[in-house]
């Protein structure tokens, strides 16, 4: 129905077009019509950049305001999150400010010099200062954002092991996620996928020798304890992957034949996080949309959706298939003892293998 | 003069009167001009296509899995009872990436005007080897027929992403479109590079040995800088996209393990070890990120001429315009990675690209200020190719800027593969080219055919597209920047996202009125060729000496000899003259000064 609807309202929009341009060829029937632009088009031309200008800083207010209030940019769940927060609204602040003046410029210099016969252009083709001053300004700026960037990166990537991180492994295949955490040892056991054995269960290729695997632990959702650093190793069965955990500002590539990692430290717990007003909002908005949705269903006889709870999540970042678009796992970051309850209750890899 | 131009003024006095029959000149035309045109028509044809697919695609990202009657129609087996399947809207996706970067704006752009305008404006009679260049478009032509074809295979068109990262690209078990429609892509793309190749030879041999007396490489107008520099990265840069595709197509045809190794798929291990898909990455950015200044550098040589013809002043800064498109053209080629922050490669590499990423931003916002300057002070002819050149500028900034956050790592992080990207992209490079692709067929399309378009509807184009534009990819950045990944079938799998799903009505709103938009301009640009209005010989009274040639076509360009050149391409509005232009073939008066050379 909607598409039908919106089929009609685009054949309307082109007769609308067709009508205006017949409009437009009447009202110039009298005149000379070369096809050039004449000083009224100018005119109208050099008006409707301003009416432009004003559309853009409309449609960047409406979008700041309506979708701006974005829990990612400023509820990160993880210690270098904050740092990664701070760049981005820097970042955006700088952009959104030279955006409003070169914008600025360039329809307001459309609409002031717009054409005119008998005016004459002002004959000026260099002017080095300029240049130097338009080459200077965006070197220092740029020169800043750089460094700026470049520490955060650095401290992001570059993992301090005399932390004792957490050491855990992601796993991706077509469409799903596996967490594998080393154990008592912390230590993950050697793997690949040369080794999977579906008969006997091992279904992430573990070295059934090596004595760091005894006691690794096969998971279908990642837990993490808060403030325990974490060093996740990634790695892939089939195709490229990326292990995107958003509210950790957290991203990287699973790839086959490889093992990439990442490393943060989760700082709120899930039900910490539920509690944050941003995410108090954005989830009774989604509700009330849930709601609205529902009603059509309940109308047909079918189940309403589910109300939704925050999780953080675990999602597929780059395209490995068709069912890509539902490749997630759930994360839940509780307090050391909550984590150390779970751990316990979970199986470890010499006691799941089916002999 | 050299001897090759020599034969060319020879076959001048007689073509004339040798009658050409309707296949030489129509369809195995070796004239330059003819050759553009039909690079124009066929890219045309495949950027419909591309757009038709945007639609689709976008119709089912705005309203997920509900049954759609042009689904239906146009999709087949792949929509049924009119819901579109997953495995298709991945190949659309792909699909439309691969024919808009590829075919549309490097072939239909660059192929265009840099045959259009490379021999008129330097004052040539006609490329180097017009046989070659006649080679170039027919295996265009094959490569895009090709890229036709595989849309109707069984078991699907590629659909790995433009990108086609290997092995989801490489394995027909990982994906239906994997099998038969990625082994035509490939060879579709092979031969395209060939065609590319041929065309950039010919563009670079031309613009250096062909140049008529006095035209010195100062003297040259920026489109044919911008062209001749795009031509150069083209040849460095595409020949590494062939060896990447030549690589790629071993692993999957004859058992090679280049990029490919320890996998495990549907219950069997394979045999591939060894390889690496992260060195199918670099080779295939070390022309994906030179190929979006393939793209843009064209667009901004024909933005500068039609933005310093309309505003009746010379272009600003002419010199500083030549060293940022050198500057940009070598950076281009050293930025690759950035594309590559989280592939799991060395993080140092990661610094080193984000430095040099960043430096690209200053040669650009020279350009930027330079073409704001122009305006400045000018005497500005709103012809529908000064809007789409302004509209060109405004869409570079506002995409451009995005880049400084894609471009450092350490933001990338957060952003990569969103929607973010793909906002950031389609401004600065997808939307940009394109309206100075639109910016040049308005301009020279009365040299094309010897007839103008009609203004009125380039202005309704215009206004529509631009508003269309912006209300598609700025409000996308938002949902990018709250998460949500690209290429994603449906978003209905994550209620996290439920509140994102009324702005993704709104931009589907927005691109379906552009696309339909875009009638209104096909509409003029076809009914023109034959009814527009006949086309004066100057008709934006502009300088460079394509402008010198009589309207209707004729072998060789010029009727008796090839005009001299004088001074550089834009004195426009210079003192001391009573009309506002002084074309390149004119004398300096007696004591006037060569304010620039």
């Amino acid at each position: 129905m909607t598409t039908l609807l919106t089929i009609i309202v685009l054949v309307f929009i082109l007769i609308a077009i067709w009508q205006m341009v017949k409009i437009f060829d009447l009202a110039q029937a009298k005149t000379e019509n070369s096809q050039v632009a004449t000083d009224k088009d100018n005119t109208l031309n050099g008006y409707l950049m301003m009416g432009f200008l004003a559309f853009i800083y409309i449609i960047t207010i409406v979008c700041v305001v309506k979708w701006g209030d974005l829990p990612l940019l400023s509820n990160a769940a993880s210690e270098h999150g904050a740092t990664i927060d701070n760049l981005m609204i820097i970042s955006l602040v700088l952009i959104f400010f030279v955006q409003t003046i070169t914008q600025f410029l360039l329809h307001y210099f459309a609409f002031k010099y717009k054409g005119e016969k008998g005016k004459q252009a002002f004959f000026f083709a260099d002017n080095n200062k300029l240049e130097m001053i338009w080459t200077i300004i965006p070197v220092i700026v740029l020169a800043g954002l750089i460094i700026y960037g470049l520490n955060t990166w650095i401290s992001i990537t570059s993992i301090d092991e005399s932390e004792d991180p957490l050491v855990v492994e992601l796993y991706a295949q077509q469409f799903n996620w596996k967490a594998r955490y080393s154990g008592a040892d912390n230590t993950l056991g050697k793997a690949n996928v040369r080794l999977i054995d579906i008969d006997r269960a091992n279904i992430l290729g573990l070295d059934e020798a090596d004595p760091n695997a005894q006691d690794d632990i096969i998971t279908t959702e990642l837990h993490l304890p808060v403030g325990q650093p974490v060093l996740f190793k990634m790695r892939s069965q089939d195709v490229l992957h990326s292990a995107y955990m958003p509210h950790f500002r957290a991203q990287m590539n699973c790839v086959p034949g490889m093992i990439t990692q990442f490393g943060f430290t989760p700082t709120k717990t899930t039900a910490e996080m539920r509690q944050t007003a941003e995410i108090q909002e954005k989830v009774a908005r989604i509700n009330d949309i849930r709601v609205e949705n529902s009603k059509p269903l309940v109308a047909k006889g079918e189940e309403p959706l589910e109300r939704y709870e925050f999780d953080y999540l675990l999602i597929c970042n780059k395209i490995c298939g068709k069912s890509h678009y539902n490749m997630q796992m759930k994360i839940v970051v509780e307090t050391q003892e909550e984590y150390d309850a779970w751990i316990a209750e979970q199986k470890e890899f010499k006691n799941s293998l089916i002999n | 003069m050299s001897a090759h131009a020599d034969t060319h003024a020879h076959d001048d006095d007689h073509g004339h009167h040798h009658k050409e029959t309707f296949v030489t000149k129509y369809i195995f035309s070796m004239d330059h001009k003819m050759i553009a045109k039909q690079y124009l028509v066929t890219g045309t044809i495949m950027g419909v296509i591309g757009v038709l697919m945007s639609m689709m695609f976008r119709m089912q990202i705005a309203w997920p899995e509900e049954p759609n009657v042009l689904f239906e129609a146009l999709l087949g087996k792949w929509a049924p009872d009119g819901v579109m399947d997953a495995d298709i809207y991945l190949a659309l996706v792909t699909i439309h990436g691969t024919i808009m970067v590829f075919f549309v704006l490097t072939a239909g752009l660059s192929g265009t005007f840099s045959n259009l305008l490379i021999p008129l404006q330097i004052g040539a009679r006609d490329m180097a080897s017009g046989f070659l260049n006649m080679v170039s478009y027919w295996l265009f032509f094959l490569s895009s027929v090709i890229m036709i074809i595989s849309l109707f295979v069984e078991a699907g068109p590629a659909a790995a992403g433009w990108t086609i990262y290997p092995p989801l690209s490489a394995l027909p078990m990982a994906q239906g479109g994997s099998g038969m429609g990625m082994t035509l892509w490939l060879v579709s793309m092979a031969i395209f590079i060939a065609s590319s190749l041929l065309g950039s030879l010919n563009y670079v041999v031309t613009v250096l040995n062909l140049r008529t007396k006095g035209m010195s490489m100062t003297r040259l107008p920026l489109t044919i800088w911008a062209f001749f520099v795009t031509a150069i990265i083209g040849i460095v840069s595409f020949p590494v996209l062939l060896s990447a595709a030549l690589l790629l197509i071993m692993d999957r045809s004859f058992g090679t393990s280049f990029f490919l190794s320890d996998i495990f798929i549907q219950g069997e291990v394979l045999h591939y070890q060894g390889g690496s898909p992260v060195l199918f990455e670099h080779l295939f950015w070390f022309l994906g990120h030179p190929e979006v200044y393939i793209v843009i550098l064209p667009a901004m040589g024909l933005v500068s001429e039609i933005m310093a013809s309309n505003s009746r002043k010379p272009i600003f800064g002419y010199r500083a315009m030549i060293v940022s498109i050198l500057a940009i053209a070598f950076l281009s080629t050293i930025v690759w990675g950035h594309h590559m922050f989280i592939s799991g490669m060395n993080p140092f590499l990661g610094s080193v690209f984000t430095f040099t990423t960043l430096l690209i931003a200053i040669p650009s916002a020279v350009k930027a200020f330079n073409w704001i300057t122009t305006l400045w002070k000018g005497n500005l002819q709103m012809n529908p190719a000064m809007l789409f050149s302004i509209g060109f500028v405004s869409t570079f900034i506002t995409g451009g800027l995005t880049g400084i956050i894609l471009g450092d790592s350490a933001l990338d992080i957060n952003v990569h593969d969103t929607y973010f990207v793909v906002a950031h992209f389609h401004l600065v490079m997808g939307i940009s080219a394109l309206y100075g692709m639109f910016a040049g067929i308005y301009h020279w399309f009365p040299k094309m055919y010897g007839r103008m378009l009609n203004k009125n509807l380039g202005y309704i184009h215009f206004w529509l597209t631009a508003v269309c534009a912006y209300g598609v990819f700025f409000p996308m950045h938002f949902i990018g920047m709250a998460g949500l990944p690209r290429r994603y079938y449906t978003n209905s799998n994550f209620p996290l996202f439920d509140d994102l799903a009324n702005v993704n009505v709104i931009i589907t709103i927005f691109a379906l009125v552009g696309g339909v938009v875009q009638i209104v301009y096909l509409y003029n640009f076809f009914s023109s060729i034959f009814f527009g209005k006949k086309a004066t010989q100057n008709p934006w009274k502009a300088t460079t000496l394509e402008w010198t040639t009589p309207v209707e076509h004729i072998h060789g360009n010029w009727p008796g000899e090839i005009p001299h050149v004088y001074r550089w391409a834009y004195d426009y509005s210079k003192p001391g003259y009573d009309v506002d232009f002084v074309p390149q073939n004119v004398p300096f008066k007696e004591g006037e000064v060569a304010l620039h050379h």
